[in-house]
C-alpha cells in the first residue's frame, strides 16, 4: 500500500515518465498487430500530424494552469489558416502569415478582456468568442470568394517536408516546446499562472495581478493557436470553414491526459506533448484495427478516460 | 416580495428581452405569423431539452460535454427501432429511448463519481463513447420515426401556442418540478453550491451527481427524440447542440460552478437565441452574421452580468 | 462502577500514505460531561474528530456509542447514532435559504428557532439566502442547528474562533446548560479560558496518539501544554521594552482617520520602525476593513494614510507591496497555494510584477528561500506541496515569503490562530528580531496575552474607533478587555 502511494508521488512529481511508457506500450502493440509499421517514415507522419495538434494544447495547457481554458483555440487556428490562404493571391506570403496572425491575437485579447476584467469563466467566454470567430470567418469567405486560395509552398514545406529524416515542422516546434517548458517553471509568467490557478487569492496577495496574467495569457494563447493553425494548413494544404475545428477536442485531451489539471496549479507542457503523440499513435491503432467508425470513436473515448482515471488514482492525495 | 425580484431578477429580465424581441419581430415583419412561431418553436425544442440536460449538470457543479452525443445515440434508437412499427410499438420505444438516456446520463455521473476525474473530462470522454455508440447502431442517417410522433409537433393547438412549445415545457415541468420540490432538487443546488457543506449536512453527494446527470441524460433523450420527430430519421452524427446549449444554459443565468439558477432561464434564452436567429432573417441579414450576433449577444451578456456582479460587490 | 460511557473511542488508527496521522487515539465521554480534546497542530485532532463523526473511515480501533460498536460510516450515519459536529467552516449551503437547508438536514424548525434565540440571535429570516448572513451569525445557526438535532454527543471544534466575545460567552453557557441536562460534549479549542470556564476534563493527542487525560482545575494549562509538547515548557519570552525603548523619529506608517464600510468609523495611529504595535478588538470592530485597507484589498473610504511621510492609496496589494507593507492574513487558505512547492510559495513575490515575468534568476531565488526557510526553521519534508505540511509549518511559509522578499512593514493579521504551541513559541522572537532589524509591525491578535508576550504598545479598537493605546507592560487581560469592550479603565483612559 505504502509502495503503491509512493510510487503515486513520483509518478505525480515526474508524470512524463508513466506517459511515455504507455506510448512506448502502444507503440508496441502496433508494432505487434502490423510488423514493420514502425519505420521512419511513420514516425515522421506521426510527429508531423502530433505537433500541430501539441501546439493547439500549447492554448489548453497554459491556460489551465490558471484554472482556465480556451475553446475558441480551434476556430482562432482555422481563422488564422483560412485567411492566410485567401490573402496569399493578394498580399504574397510573408504579409499574408503576418496579417492573418492579426485576427488570432484579437479573439486572444478578447477572451483575455473578458476573463480579466469582467470575471467571466473562460470556457464561456472563449466559447462565445469561438462563435464570433466562425461567423466572421463565415462572412469574410464571401468576400473572397473570387480572389481563391493558396497554401504558400514555405508552409507547405514546413508542414509536410522531412530532412534527413526529420519532419520540417520541428523547426518550429522544438524550440516552441522548448520555450515553454523553460517559461512554465523558470520565468515570473509561469510561476503567476501556476499561483492563479492553485490560489487566486494568494496570487492576489503576492502582489500578482491577475488581469495582466490573463490578458497576456489569453493573447499569446490566440497567437500560439494562430500559428499550429498555419502549420496545420501547411500540413493539410487545403483550407476550409472548419479546418482545424476537429482537433479542439483532442487538444484538451492532450493536455488532460499528459497530467495537467483542469481546475488549474498542477500541469507540465512536456506531459502534453506526449499526450499528443498517444493520441495520435492510437488513432493509428484504431484504424489499423480495421475496426467500424463507431467502435474506433468509442475506444478512443474510453481510452482517454481510462488513461485519465488510472492518472487521477496513482496521484490521488 | 424585494427578494422575489432580487433572486429572479435575472429571469425577468429575460423576459422583458423577449418582449423586446417579439415588438422588434412585428416591427420587421408586421406580417409575421403564428404559423413562423410554431416553426420556431420547432426548431427550438432540441435545443430547449439539451439546455435544460445542461442547466442541470451544471446545477449540480458539473457539466456535461455529452449532451449532444447522447441525442444522437437517442434519435438513431428511436428511428432504427420505429421503422415500420405500429402504434403500440413506438410508444414502448419512446419509453424505452427515455431509458436509455437515463440510464446514459446515469453512466456518465457514476464514472464521474467513481474515477474522481473531473466532469468536464469525463464527459468529454464520454462525448467520443456516446457517439461511438451512435454509430455502432446507425452508420448513416437513417431508420424512420413513426409518423404520428412526426405530426405530434407540429401545428399548434391554439394560435400562438405551438405543440411544440407545450411540449417543451411540459417535458422539462414534467421531469423538473417534481424533482426541484423534492429533497433531491434541494441536494442538487447544496452539492452544486458547496460540496464539503452538502456532505456534511448527510447530502449523498455521489448519489445526488449521479441522480443529476442522469436528468441530463433524460432530457438529453428528449432532445433526440425530438430532434429525430422533426426530421423524421435519425442522425448518428451529433448536432450543434453542446455549444448551444452551454450559451443559453449561461444566458439564462445558470451560473458555472453550480448552486445558481433554474430551467425557466435557460428555456427563455433559447427561444431569445432562436428568435434573435429568426429576426435576422427576416431582416434578409447575411444568416452568416447571425451566428455573430447569437456569439456576440452571449459574450456581451456574460460580460455585462461580470461587470455588474463585480461592481456589486465593491459597492 | 462507573455509568456507561456513550462514546468510547480506543486505539483508533488512521495512515494517509506513508504518513500515520493518528496511531492509538482514545476518548471516553460520559453524558453530563464536556471534555476537552487537546493537542498541538499536526498532533491529529482534526482526524480524529473526522473519524468519530463520519467523515473519514478509520484503519483501525473501535468506536462505542452507548456499549455497542460502530462503525460510522459516514457524517449521515454519525448523526443517526446521536454525534452531531459543528465544524470550524461554516456548515450551511450558501446558496440555499436558511429553511432550505433546515429541510436538507431535517432539522425541525421549532426547536431550531427556540436555539437560535437561546443563543442570542433576535430576529431571524428564514427564506434570506445563508450565504447573505454574517459569518457570525452562520456560526450560531450552525450551533443551533446541530442542537436542535437533540445530540447524544456534541462536538464542538473550534467553533468560538469567529465568534465576538458577547456570543462566546453565550454559547459557552448554553453548552454547558446542556451538558448539566445530560448530553456530551466534545470541545475542540485552542483557548484556555474557554476550556477551563466549560471543561471538566482534557484528553490530549500528541503525535497520533492519546498521551493523557487530566481533570481541569486551576492550574493545570501548564500541565496540558507539557503534555501536548511532551517536554516542561520553558519560556523563551521576550520581556517587552518600556516607553522608553520606542524608537523616534517620523513613523513608518502614519494612518488618520480611516474609514470603510460599516464598521471602520475612524482609526489613527502611527507605527514607527522597529516597534510591534499591536491592535485587540473583540470580532467585527472594524480591524478586518484596517488590514484590508493596509495590505490594499480594498481603498479606504475616508482618510489618510502616508508611508515614511507620502500619502498613499492602495488600488491592489501589489501597490501596498511596493510600498513596502505586506501581508501575512488569519486564514492560511487564503495565503498559500496549495499544491506547489515550498519554494514556489515563499518566491512568488518576487516575480509577482509584470517587470519581473522574464527568466528567473534560480541560484539567486534559491538562497533567499533558504535563508527563509532556515530562518523560520520551516520542516521541509514535504516540501514538494505545501498542503502536505502541518499548520504551524504552513504559518511559517506565508511569513517566510515576505522575509525572502525583505521585510519593512509587516501586517500580522492574528499570525497564531490555530497554530501549535511550538510554532507560536517560535514566532514571537522572530517578530520581535525584526523589528530589532528595523521592520515596523502591525500585529492583529485575538489572543491577549500576546500584546504582552509579542508587542510593545497595543491599539484598541471598539466600534471602528481606537479607544485606548495601551504599553505593553501595562497590558493585563482585564484592562485590554474593558477598553475592547469599549468601558472606561479603572485608571482612568488616556
Amino acid at each position: 500500500m505504502s509502495a503503491l502511494a509512493r510510487i503515486g508521488r513520483f509518478l505525480g512529481d515526474n508524470p512524463v515518465i508513466p506517459l511515455l511508457i504507455l506510448l512506448a506500450l502502444l507503440v508496441g502493440v502496433l508494432e505487434f498487430m502490423r510488423p514493420g509499421i514502425l519505420n521512419e517514415r511513420w514516425i515522421g507522419n506521426t510527429v508531423k500530424f502530433a505537433i500541430p495538434l501539441a501546439m493547439l494544447a500549447a492554448c489548453q495547457t497554459f491556460t489551465m494552469y490558471t484554472g482556465g481554458i480556451d475553446l475558441s483555440a480551434g476556430v482562432v487556428a482555422t481563422v488564422s489558416a483560412f485567411v492566410m490562404a485567401t490573402l496569399v493571391p493578394v498580399v504574397g506570403t510573408g504579409p499574408a502569415i503576418l496579417l492573418a496572425l492579426i485576427p488570432a491575437l484579437l479573439i486572444g485579447l478578447v477572451n483575455g478582456i473578458g476573463v480579466a476584467f469582467a470575471n467571466v469563466h473562460p470556457l464561456i467566454m472563449s466559447l462565445g468568442t469561438g462563435l464570433i470567430g466562425t461567423g466572421c470567418l463565415q462572412v469574410y469567405q464571401r468576400f473572397v470568394i473570387a480572389t481563391g486560395s493558396e497554401v504558400p509552398p514555405f508552409l507547405t514545406w514546413l508542414g509536410t517536408g522531412v530532412t534527413w529524416g526529420f519532419p520540417n515542422s520541428l523547426l518550429i516546434f522544438v524550440p516552441f516546446a522548448a520555450l515553454l517548458i523553460y517559461a512554465q517553471s523558470r520565468t515570473g509568467f509561469g510561476r503567476a499562472l501556476y499561483a492563479i490557478g492553485s490560489n487566486k487569492e494568494a496570487a492576489r496577495l503576492s502582489g500578482v495581478r491577475a488581469w495582466q496574467v490573463y490578458l497576456l495569457l489569453y493573447t499569446l494563447s490566440g497567437l500560439v493557436a494562430g500559428i499550429a493553425g498555419l502549420l496545420y494548413v501547411g500540413l493539410i494544404r487545403a483550407p476550409s470553414l472548419s479546418l482545424v475545428n476537429p482537433l479542439l477536442l483532442p487538444s484538451v485531451a492532450a493536455a488532460v491526459i499528459g497530467g495537467t489539471s483542469i481546475f488549474g496549479g498542477r500541469g507540465s507542457y512536456a506531459g502534453t506533448i506526449v499526450g499528443a503523440l498517444i493520441l495520435r499513435v492510437l488513432d493509428t491503432l484504431l484504424t489499423l484495427m480495421r475496426m467500424p467508425e463507431g467502435m474506433r470513436v468509442l475506444l478512443f473515448g474510453l481510452i482517454i478516460l481510462v488513461v485519465t482515471a488510472i492518472y487521477v488514482r496513482l496521484t490521488d492525495r | 416580495m424585494i427578494r422575489v425580484l432580487r433572486n429572479q431578477a435575472w429571469v425577468l429580465g429575460l423576459v422583458g428581452l423577449l418582449f423586446a424581441l417579439a415588438l422588434v419581430t412585428k416591427a420587421i415583419q408586421p406580417t409575421y405569423s403564428a404559423s413562423g412561431f410554431e416553426s420556431l418553436a420547432r426548431a427550438a425544442l432540441p435545443f430547449a431539452f439539451a439546455t435544460a440536460g445542461m442547466a442541470v449538470a451544471i446545477l449540480v457543479g458539473g457539466i456535461d460535454l455529452s449532451v449532444a452525443s447522447m441525442m444522437a445515440v437517442a434519435s438513431v434508437t428511436a428511428a432504427v427501432l420505429m421503422e415500420g412499427a405500429g402504434v403500440g410499438t413506438s410508444i414502448g420505444v419512446v419509453f424505452l429511448v427515455l431509458g436509455i438516456g437515463l440510464a446514459m446520463g446515469a453512466i456518465n455521473g457514476a464514472l464521474i463519481v467513481v474515477t474522481k476525474v473531473p466532469d468536464i473530462v469525463v464527459t468529454l470522454a464520454m462525448l467520443y463513447v456516446w457517439e461511438g455508440v451512435a454509430l455502432l447502431i446507425l452508420n448513416a442517417p437513417g431508420g424512420q420515426v413513426a409518423p404520428w410522433l412526426q405530426q405530434l409537433i407540429r401545428g399548434s393547438v391554439l394560435p400562438w401556442v405551438p405543440n411544440a412549445l407545450i411540449l417543451a415545457v411540459v417535458g422539462v415541468a414534467i421531469v423538473w418540478v417534481p424533482i426541484r420540490r423534492s429533497k433531491l432538487g434541494l441536494a442538487i443546488y447544496a452539492v452544486g453550491s458547496d460540496p464539503l457543506a452538502a456532505y456534511r449536512s448527510g447530502v449523498n453527494i455521489a448519489g445526488t451527481r449521479i441522480a443529476a446527470y442522469a436528468i441530463c441524460g433524460l432530457f438529453s433523450a428528449m432532445g433526440g427524440l425530438t430532434l429525430a420527430m422533426s426530421t423524421g430519421i435519425g442522425e448518428p452524427i451529433p448536432g450543434p447542440y453542446l455549444l448551444a446549449a452551454v450559451a443559453a444554459a449561461v444566458l439564462g443565468g445558470v451560473v458555472l460552478g453550480g448552486g445558481i439558477g433554474g430551467l425557466v432561464g435557460p428555456l427563455l434564452a433559447v427561444l431569445i437565441l432562436r428568435l434573435v436567429r429568426q429576426d435576422l432573417t427576416l431582416a434578409s441579414v447575411d444568416p452568416n452574421v447571425t451566428t455573430i450576433v447569437e456569439g456576440t449577444i452571449m459574450v456581451g451578456v456574460v460580460m455585462l452580468g461580470g461587470i455588474l456582479a463585480l461592481r456589486s460587490r465593491r459597492s | 462502577m462507573t455509568p456507561q460511557p456513550v462514546l468510547d473511542a480506543s486505539g483508533v488508527a488512521k495512515r494517509f500514505g506513508a504518513v500515520t496521522a493518528l496511531s492509538d487515539a482514545a476518548l471516553t465521554v460520559h453524558a453530563g460531561e464536556v471534555v476537552a480534546l487537546m493537542g498541538a497542530n499536526g498532533a491529529g485532532k482534526s482526524t480524529f474528530v473526522k473519524i468519530l463523526t463520519g467523515a473519514l473511515k478509520r484503519d483501525a480501533g473501535t468506536v462505542r456509542i452507548d456499549g455497542t460498536d460502530s462503525t460510522i460510516s459516514s457524517p449521515a450515519a454519525a448523526r443517526r447514532a446521536g454525534i452531531v459536529p459543528v465544524y470550524q467552516e461554516p456548515a450551511l449551503i450558501p446558496d440555499l435559504t436558511v429553511r432550505d437547508n433546515l429541510r436538507l438536514g431535517d432539522t425541525p424548525v421549532d426547536p431550531f428557532l427556540h436555539w437560535t434565540r437561546e443563543l442570542g440571535i433576535e430576529s431571524l429570516d428564514l427564506s434570506e439566502t445563508a450565504g447573505r448572513l454574517p459569518l457570525a451569525t452562520l456560526r450560531i445557526l450552525d450551533l443551533a442547528r446541530a442542537l436542535a438535532a437533540e445530540p447524544k454527543v456534541l462536538m464542538l471544534d473550534e467553533m468560538t474562533a469567529a465568534l465576538p466575545t458577547n456570543l462566546v460567552e453565550r454559547v459557552l453557557k448554553t453548552v454547558r446548560y446542556q451538558a448539566d441536562n445530560g448530553i456530551a460534549v466534545i470541545y475542540i479549542s485552542h483557548r484556555f479560558t474557554e476550556i477551563a470556564q466549560l471543561c471538566d476534563r482534557a484528553s490530549v493527542l500528541r503525535d497520533g496518539h492519546t498521551v493523557g487525560d487530566v481533570p481541569i482545575e486551576p492550574g493545570v494549562e501548564d500541565r496540558i501544554v507539557e503534555m501536548m509538547l511532551g517536554t516542561a515548557l520553558t519560556s523563551s519570552e521576550p520581556a517587552p521594552r518600556g516607553a522608553e525603548a520606542r524608537p523616534a523619529g517620523k513613523p513608518r506608517l502614519r494612518a488618520r482617520g480611516l474609514a470603510a464600510g460599516t464598521a471602520l468609523e475612524d482609526v489613527s495611529f502611527d507605527l514607527h520602525p522597529g516597534e510591534v504595535l499591536g491592535v485587540v478588538a473583540l470580532e467585527g470592530q472594524g480591524q478586518d476593513e484596517l488590514f484590508d485597507i493596509l495590505a490594499g484589498f480594498r481603498p479606504a473610504d475616508r482618510g489618510t494614510l502616508e508611508v515614511d511621510g507620502a500619502p498613499r492609496r492602495f488600488r491592489h496589494p501589489a501597490d501596498a507591496i511596493a510600498a513596502g507593507l505586506t501581508y501575512v492574513p488569519g486564514d492560511r487558505a487564503h495565503a498559500l497555494l496549495a499544491g506547489r512547492s515550498v519554494r514556489e510559495n515563499i518566491a512568488l513575490p518576487l516575480t509577482a510584477r509584470m517587470g519581473r515575468w522574464g527568466p528567473i534568476g534560480m541560484r539567486a531565488e534559491a538562497e533567499k528561500v533558504a535563508a527563509a526557510i532556515e530562518r523560520l526553521q520551516i520542516d521541509t519534508r514535504a516540501q514538494g506541496e505545501v498542503q502536505r505540511l502541518s499548520g504551524g509549518n504552513q504559518q511559517k511559509v506565508t511569513i517566510g515569503r515576505w522575509l525572502a522578499k525583505g521585510v519593512e512593514t509587516l501586517l500580522l493579521f492574528d499570525p497564531t490562530r490555530g497554530i501549535d504551541v511550538r510554532t507560536k513559541g517560535q514566532i514571537y522572537p522572530l517578530v520581535r528580531e525584526l523589528a530589532d532589524q528595523g521592520a515596523a509591525v502591525l500585529f492583529y491578535t485575538s489572543e491577549l496575552e500576546e500584546v504582552r508576550r509579542a508587542c510593545d504598545r497595543a491599539v484598541v479598537i471598539f466600534k471602528g474607533r481606537v479607544v485606548e493605546v495601551i504599553e505593553a507592560a501595562e497590558a493585563t487581560d482585564e484592562r485590554l478587555m474593558r477598553a475592547a469592550y469599549g468601558l472606561q479603565t479603572s485608571e482612568g483612559a488616556a
